[in-house]
């Protein structure tokens, strides 16, 4: 129960920092390869306090770390909670359409019921 | 039989993810099944594996509903909301939130059945709270209703990056 409850922060977190197009370049960016502050910066037009406040963002929801040594300090795309919310999603997707295929199979059995309630009544009619 | 069975995902205006699905059945029925409890629970289970311990449904203006499902190795998830329309057999407006949530705010869903020629097209019209909201709900992974492994998140983060810097 606690995991769950930790998975599920986790998943808000990933997707609240995904919700933002440009946090969305930035781990775009981060793909191709790590990158630092200034790098990350320049093909946006934005300030560096405004990237690394996005960074920040990204950075606490594991989507990114950065590294503690080196002098430029560059990130790196963190695939793991990608890769969760992309099962999540799979998942509704799987869900919704299970139950469809089995909502069909239901209104089958609805439809015959029906046809032979009606018979029936048109029986008791005929007698 | 035309478009029977095939269930597409669509996303007009800016905050809405429409999904449409065709039965093979009158309209009557289907809004039985969709929205009695007894009915709800033999259908909206998911995928094999997964049950739904919980459906309770009170079907009038303001009241609510929860469902609650488990899968084999444990798993669990829940939504609930309350109705706020309620046309029989016709349309069905209720909020839409998730016990563990994946999206910020609520969602609103609208559900239609238009019958024509015997067959019942379900239409489910879910609006989220922004533009960005649906966006991330879309580019995450629903669209097309194509599930998107990582690298085709990663192609989409790609594509949108070079959208920023064009």
């Amino acid at each position: 129960m606690v995991k769950q409850q930790l998975n599920s922060q986790q998943l808000d977190a990933t997707f609240a920092a995904l919700a933002d197009p440009t946090r969305r370049a930035i781990l775009a960016r981060l793909a191709a390869g790590d990158a630092s502050v200034n790098e990350l910066a320049e093909p946006f037009d934005m300030s560096q306090p405004a990237i690394s406040k996005h960074l920040r963002v990204l950075e606490r929801a594991g989507l990114i770390s950065r590294s503690r040594e080196a002098q430029r300090r560059p990130c790196r795309l963190e695939a793991k909670p990608l890769a969760a919310a992309d099962e999540w999603l799979e998942r509704y997707r799987e869900f919704w359409e299970a139950s469809f295929d089995r909502l069909d199979s239901l209104l089958e059995e609805m439809k015959a019921q029906k046809k032979s309630e009606k018979l029936q009544k048109n029986r008791r009619k005929k007698s | 039989m035309r478009n029977v069975g095939k269930m597409t995902i669509d996303t007009p205006g800016d905050r809405e993810v429409v999904m449409t699905r065709v039965f093979d059945a009158p309209r009557q029925l289907v809004y039985d099944a969709y929205t009695k409890p007894e009915l709800i629970a033999r259908w909206l289970i998911g995928p094999p594996g997964w049950t739904m311990p919980v459906c309770e449904v009170d079907l009038k203006v303001g009241g609510t509903y929860h469902y609650g499902w488990q899968s084999a190795d444990g798993k669990k998830m829940g939504s609930h909301g309350i109705y706020q329309e309620i046309v029989p057999p016709e349309r069905v407006v209720v909020t839409e939130s998730f016990d563990d949530p994946w999206y910020p705010g609520e969602a609103v869903a609208t559900t239609t059945f238009v019958e024509a020629g015997g067959r019942t097209t379900m239409t489910m019209s879910v609006q989220y709270d922004s533009k960005q909201t649906r966006d991330m709900v879309v580019k995450t992974g629903m669209e097309g209703g194509v599930a998107c492994s990582f690298d085709h998140l990663e192609q989409i983060l790609a594509s949108q990056l070079q959208s920023a810097r064009s």
